[in-house]
C-alpha cells in the first residue's frame, strides 16, 4: 500500500524519490507547470507549479512528495500568481503569437490560455535579440526564449553536447550556444537531438516546416493544457490510475 | 588565436596555485584578469581548454559577476559605489566632476582605454563614504580634493600600486564595544578550550550558549553543527560567509580586518564539533584589500601549530575571493560560487547541512556567527546568554550609516530598541531607519522604541539612518534599482519582477506614476514575495512595501492627477520622425492630455 | 420590476494601426448582430461614418498606436467612453506592426523613402497632413487605462460576442479556454 498527501483535499499516491508535481500528474491530478518536463529532473526556475505546501509556498516539481502533506494548488491565490507570472513572461519576451510557427503548440501561449490570460499587462519590454539563423536545419529566436532550461539540460544529459548555457544574470540572463563564435552553425546540434525538441516555446524550431499543422489540429487546439499535460504524463507500471 | 606570453603565464600560474578542475573556474578566471584587464575570447577559450569546461559555461560564469569583465575596460577602471549611502553623501556630484576631468562618460572607456568610470553595488565603506573602488582597490572619504587628486594620477598615468597609500586607508571607527569586541584572543585559547570537550559537548555547550546565526535569519547554530556532524559522508567543510553584501552593512570588514584570528578560531570550533578538515573563506571582492592580512593571520596561525593538516585540530581554511554578486551572500549560491559556477541559489532540501560544498556535508556561517561562536567557548555559555533576550542571545554589531554625527560599528546587546542606538548615534531626529539593509525593515519615527532581536526586527547587521530631509521615496527607488541590478534571473518572479519593479517606481519619479503604478507595485510586490526563489526575491518588495505602508505621501506628492499616464512623453516619442521629415507644425507636436 | 425598455447602450469602435481584421471577426457574429442591435445604438464607428467619439459606455479599439493619428483617437474615446476595451493582439501587445520595435525609427525612414529604389523619388514624407509615426508602436494598456482585453488574431466572434453580452446582461466580462487565443 502506498502512502498519500492531500492535494486540494483529495488523497494522491506518491512512490519515493517523487515531487509533489510528479506524483499529481502521475494521479492525474493537474498542477499548471512550464520549465518541467517528465523526461528531467525538476529545477523549478518558472514557478509556475507553485502551491501551498504545509501552509508554505513552493515550486511543488521540486519539493518531496511526502506522507499527509497538506498541498493546495486549485486557490485563486495561486491561480492570481500563476497569471502574473504568465504576464511576465510575455512582456519580457517577443511573444507575437500570430507571426510565430509554434502557435497552437505553446505551452506559453497554452497556459495564459488556460489561466485566464488576456493581456500581459505591464509595459511590453520589446527585447532585441538577434535571431540565430545560422545552422542548416535549425533556427533560435532568442526573443521568444523563457529561460526554461530545458534546451540546457536535454544537451547535456541526454545529448551529451552541452550546446547550451546561459549567460548574464536578471533581466539580462540569455541563452547561448557553445561554439567558439557563439553560433548554432558552428556547435555540436544536430535537429535530431533531444535539445531541439524540448523547447517548450517557439525559440528553437527546425527549419522549412514551418505551419505544418493546420489551425484546428495543433497541440493545444483540442484540448487545453491542463489535459493534454496529464495525457502526456508518465504513468507507473503496475500503479493505478487514481 | 593563441594568448600572449603574458596572458599564458598568468594562466599557467593561477592553474598551479588552483588545480585545473571544473570548479576552480571562477577562482581562475579571477586571477587571470588583471586588475585593469578583461577577459578576452582567447582567454576564455584557454581557460575552457585548460579545465575542459564547455566554453558556453566559462562565458557564462564570466558575465555573471559584476567584477569580471568580457569587455575591454580603462587602464584604470574606476567603480563608485552605488549604495544610497554614498548618493546621500554626495557620489553623484563626484562622479560627475571626475568624468568631467576625465573627460569620461559613465559606463564607457575613454582617453583610447586610459580610464573607465562607472557605479557598483555597495562597497561595504557607508561609514566613510562615499567610496570607490580603483582597479578593485577601495578608496574612501571622497571629497573635491580627492577626486582631483585621482583624477590627475590617472591622467599622468601613475600605477596604482604607487599611489599615494593615505588614500587607500580604511579606517575602522569602533563606538561601542560589548561582550564580543572587549574578547581579547589570545590565538588557540578557545581552541584549547574546546579541546578538553568532546565534539557532542562542544555543541552542547553552544546549545546552552543559545547561540543564533548572525546573519539575519537566526538559525540555532548548535542544531545545524549537529546536524553536519550527524551526516554520512568521507568529508565535511565549514564555510565561512565573508560575502557581506547587504548594503549599509561593514561590520564584518572590521571583523576581517582587527578580529581575524577571533573568526579562523571559531571556524576551527566547527570543524572540530562536526568533523571537518577544511575551511572556506569566502571573502567579498570589494574586500579584496582584506585578504593579504587574511592571509596572514592564516600563515601564523599555521605556523603557531593552531591550523593546518598537523596541528592539534587537524584543520586548515582556503581563501576564496568573490567577484561581484549579492546572491552570492545566499548560502547555496555562495556555495555555487566556490564551487566555480554562476551563483544560482540551489533548490532545497537537501541542505547544506547534508549536501553542501561539493555535495558533502557542510556547516555555513557568517563571520560574525564564528566569532560569537569562539566567544561563547571563552566567555562560557552562561555569559554569553546573560546578555540579550529570551531568543535572541549575546550582542549583535551594528553598522551604523547615513544622517549620524558618529557612523561606526556600534557593539549592542540583543533586545537594544532603535531609540536607544539612535541615541547613541546622536541620530534622534530621523526620520527612518533601514535595519537590516534593503532585504530588512524600513521603521518610521513611531516604532522606535522596537527592538533590535530576532523576535522583533532582524537583522544581518544593517542601521541606515534617514534624517528630516531625506526623500524616503529615492532611497526606496535607489533599493529596487540594487535588486534588479544584483538578481540572478533563475526565477521568473525575481527576474522579470525586481525589474519591473525598478521601472514602475522610475514611471513615479518621472511624474508618469497614478494610482494604477501604486495598485501594480502592490502586485509585484505580491508575486516576489509569494513565488521567488531565494532570499533575494523574497525581500526584493520590502523597501518599496514599507514606504508606501510608512510613507505614503513620498509617493503620492509625486502622482499625476490623471487616472493613467503613459511612462514616457508621448510628444518625446514623436522626435525622431519630426527629425527624419523635419516638420514641426503643431499636428507634428502631442500635448499631455486629450 | 424590470423596465420595459432599457436604454440602448452605445458603442463606439474604431481600428488604430490594425487591419480590420477584428472588425470582420466583429461582424461575424453573424445573426446575434440582430439581438445586439437592438441592445445597443452606434457612435463613432467603420460601421456609422460618424467621424468623432461622442459619450459611449462601450468602446472597442483594435490595433496597437503608432502615430499621433492613433493617440488622439485613443485619447477621444478613453475620454468619452466609460468601458474601454482593447480588441485583438495588436491593441493588447501591439502585434505584428510592433515588430518594428527593434529597429531605429530614422533608419526605417531613411532606408524605405532614401534608400530603396522604387520609393526614393521624393524624400521622406513629411505632408502636416499625415500623421507621424511614434518612435514604437505601443498597445493600447501603455498610452491609456484599458479595462477589458479580447486576445487573438482576430478574436472568435464567440468571444467577441461572449464579451458584449456580458456586457449587455452587467456582468463582469469573463473569458476561458476555449474562447482565448493569441492568434
Amino acid at each position: 500500500m502506498s502512502q498519500t498527501f492531500l492535494l486540494d483535499g483529495v488523497a494522491v499516491p506518491f512512490q519515493a524519490g517523487q515531487s509533489v508535481l510528479q506524483a499529481a500528474l502521475a494521479a492525474d491530478r493537474y498542477i499548471p507547470h512550464l520549465c518541467y518536463h517528465p523526461e528531467f529532473r525538476p529545477h523549478g526556475s518558472c514557478k509556475l507549479c507553485t502551491a501551498t505546501v504545509q501552509g508554505r509556498l513552493v515550486a511543488s516539481c521540486t519539493t518531496p512528495a511526502a506522507a499527509d502533506l497538506v498541498v493546495h494548488s486549485d486557490t485563486e491565490e495561486l491561480r492570481a500568481l500563476r497569471r502574473t507570472l504568465v504576464q511576465m513572461l510575455f512582456a519580457e519576451g517577443n511573444h507575437f503569437c500570430p507571426s510565430c510557427e509554434k502557435s497552437g503548440s505553446c505551452q506559453l501561449q497554452a497556459l495564459g490560455s488556460d489561466l485566464g490570460v488576456t493581456t500581459a499587462g505591464f509595459r511590453h519590454y520589446f527585447p532585441d535579440r538577434p535571431v540565430d539563423a545560422s545552422h542548416p536545419d535549425a533556427w533560435i529566436d532568442f526573443n521568444r526564449c523563457v529561460l526554461c532550461e530545458l534546451c540546457v539540460r536535454a544537451s547535456a544529459a541526454v545529448d551529451g553536447k552541452d550546446v547550451f548555457a546561459f549567460s548574464g544574470r536578471g533581466l539580462s540572463k540569455r541563452l547561448i550556444v557553445n561554439s567558439p563564435s557563439g553560433k548554432l552553425a558552428d556547435s555540436l546540434f544536430a535537429v535530431s537531438d533531444k535539445a531541439m525538441h524540448v523547447c517548450p516555446v517557439g525559440a528553437i524550431l527546425p527549419k522549412r516546416v514551418g505551419f505544418a499543422v493546420p489551425i484546428g489540429e495543433r497541440r493545444y487546439d483540442q484540448h487545453p493544457i491542463s489535459e493534454q499535460a496529464l495525457a502526456d504524463a508518465p504513468r507507473a507500471a503496475g500503479e493505478p490510475d487514481v | 588565436m593563441p594568448l600572449n606570453t603574458k596572458t599564458d603565464a598568468r594562466l599557467q600560474s593561477a592553474l598551479r596555485q588552483w588545480g585545473a578542475h571544473d570548479h576552480r573556474l571562477l577562482q581562475v578566471l579571477r586571477a587571470v584578469q588583471t586588475p585593469a584587464g578583461y577577459l578576452s575570447a582567447e582567454v576564455l577559450a584557454a581557460v575552457a581548454d585548460s579545465l575542459s569546461v564547455p566554453l558556453a559555461q566559462v562565458r557564462g560564469v564570466a558575465s555573471f559577476y559584476s567584477f569580471l569583465s568580457t569587455e575591454p575596460v580603462g587602464d584604470f577602471r574606476v567603480q563608485f559605489s552605488d549604495s544610497i549611502t554614498d548618493r546621500m553623501d554626495g557620489s553623484a556630484a563626484l562622479l560627475d566632476k571626475l568624468c568631467r576631468l576625465l573627460w569620461a562618460e559613465p559606463g564607457h572607456v575613454a582617453g583610447d582605454g586610459l580610464v573607465s568610470v562607472a557605479t557598483t553595488s555597495c562597497t561595504g565603506l557607508c561609514d566613510q563614504g562615499p567610496a570607490m573602488l580603483v582597479n578593485g582597490r577601495a578608496i574612501g572619504r571622497l571629497n573635491h580634493a580627492r577626486i582631483e587628486r585621482i583624477s590627475e594620477l590617472i591622467l599622468a598615468r601613475i600605477p596604482v600600486d604607487r599611489w599615494p597609500a593615505e588614500l587607500f586607508e580604511i579606517v575602522d571607527i569602533v563606538r561601542r564595544r560589548d561582550l564580543l569586541l572587549k574578547c581579547e584572543l589570545e590565538p588557540g585559547a578557545a581552541l584549547t578550550v574546546a579541546r578538553r570537550l568532546s565534539p557532542a559537548e562542544l555543541i552542547g555547550v553552544i546549545a546552552r550558549a543559545g547561540l543564533r546565526g548572525r546573519g539575519g535569519a537566526g538559525f540555532p547554530s548548535a542544531s545545524k553543527w549537529a546536524a553536519c556532524a550527524a551526516a554520512p559522508g568521507p568529508e565535511r567543510y565549514i564555510v565561512c560567509n565573508a560575502d557581506e553584501g547587504e548594503p549599509g552593512t561593514f561590520k564584518d570588514r572590521l571583523l576581517l580586518s582587527q578580529h581575524a584570528d577571533l573568526i579562523v578560531e571559531g571556524m576551527t570550533l566547527a570543524g572540530y564539533a562536526v568533523g571537518a578538515s577544511h575551511g572556506l573563506l569566502y571573502l567579498r571582492a570589494e574586500y579584496l584589500f582584506l585578504r593579504d592580512g587574511l592571509e596572514q593571520t592564516l600563515a601564523r596561525r599555521r605556523q603557531a601549530g593552531l591550523l593546518g593538516a598537523t596541528a592539534a585540530i587537524p584543520f586548515d581554511v582556503e581563501l576564496h575571493v568573490g567577484a561581484g554578486s549579492y546572491v552570492c551572500g545566499e548560502e547555496t549560491a555562495l556555495l555555487e560560487s566556490l564551487e566555480g559556477r554562476r551563483g544560482i541559489p540551489r533548490n532545497r532540501p537537501p541542505y547544506p547541512v547534508t549536501h553542501g560544498y561539493r555535495d558533502r556535508p557542510t556547516v555555513v556561517d557568517n563571520v560574525e556567527t564564528f566569532c560569537a561562536a569562539a566567544l561563547v567557548l571563552l566567555a562560557g555559555a552562561e555569559a554569553f546568554r546573560k546578555r540579550g533576550t529570551a531568543q535572541s542571545q549575546g550582542t549583535k554589531l551594528l553598522s551604523v550609516a547615513g544622517d549620524s554625527p558618529a557612523r561606526g560599528i556600534y557593539e549592542f546587546p540583543f533586545g537594544v530598541t532603535v531609540r536607544q542606538v539612535l541615541q547613541a548615534a546622536g541620530a534622534e531626529d530621523a526620520i527612518a531607519v533601514q535595519v537590516g539593509g534593503p532585504s530588512g525593515t524600513c521603521i518610521s519615527v513611531d516604532e522606535f522604541d522596537r527592538q533590535i532581536s530576532f523576535e522583533d526586527l532582524p537583522t544581518g547587521g544593517a542601521f541606515t539612518i534617514f534624517g528630516p530631509t531625506r526623500d524616503i521615496f529615492e532611497v526606496a527607488r535607489s533599493y529596487a534599482h540594487f535588486f534588479a541590478h544584483e538578481s540572478c534571473g533563475f526565477c521568473t518572479p525575481c527576474r522579470v519582477g525586481t525589474s519591473l519593479l525598478a521601472r514602475v517606481v522610475d514611471k513615479i519619479h518621472a511624474g508618469y506614476g497614478t494610482r494604477h503604478e501604486l495598485a501594480e507595485l502592490e502586485q509585484l510586490i505580491a508575486v516576489l514575495g509569494k513565488g521567488s526563489h531565494c532570499g533575494l526575491g523574497h525581500s526584493a518588495g520590502n523597501p518599496i512595501r514599507d514606504t508606501l505602508l510608512r510613507f505614503m505621501p513620498a509617493y503620492e506628492r509625486r502622482l499625476a492627477s490623471a487616472d493613467f499616464a503613459p511612462a514616457f512623453n508621448l510628444d518625446a516619442a514623436l522626435a525622431p520622425a519630426r527629425r527624419m521629415t523635419g516638420r514641426d507644425d503643431p499636428a507634428a507636436h502631442l500635448g499631455e492630455g486629450s | 420590476m424590470s423596465e420595459p425598455n432599457p436604454p440602448r447602450v452605445r458603442l463606439a469602435t474604431t481600428s488604430l494601426a490594425g487591419c480590420f481584421g477584428c472588425h470582420m471577426s466583429f461582424l461575424d457574429i453573424d445573426e446575434k448582430l440582430f439581438p445586439l442591435l437592438e441592445r445597443v445604438e452606434f457612435d463613432r464607428s467603420p460601421l456609422t461614418d460618424i467621424k468623432n467619439c461622442g459619450p459611449c459606455d462601450v468602446g472597442l479599439i483594435e490595433g496597437g498606436v503608432c502615430n499621433a493619428e492613433n493617440v488622439h483617437v485613443l485619447r477621444e474615446f478613453r475620454a468619452n467612453c466609460k468601458v474601454l476595451i482593447a480588441l485583438g493582439a495588436c491593441a493588447i501587445t501591439g502585434g505584428l506592426p510592433a515588430q518594428r520595435n527593434h529597429l531605429d525609427l530614422g533608419l526605417c525612414l531613411q532606408e524605405v523613402y532614401l534608400t530603396e529604389p522604387s520609393l526614393a523619388r521624393g524624400g521622406i514624407p513629411n505632408d502636416p497632413e499625415l500623421p507621424l509615426p511614434l518612435d514604437k508602436v505601443y498597445p493600447l494598456h501603455e498610452i491609456v487605462h484599458i479595462d477589458y482585453f479580447i486576445p487573438g488574431c482576430p478574436p472568435s466572434a464567440e468571444a467577441i460576442w461572449k464579451v458584449l453580452s456580458d456586457l449587455l446582461a452587467g456582468h463582469t466580462p469573463y473569458l476561458a479556454e476555449p474562447l482565448i487565443r493569441y492568434d
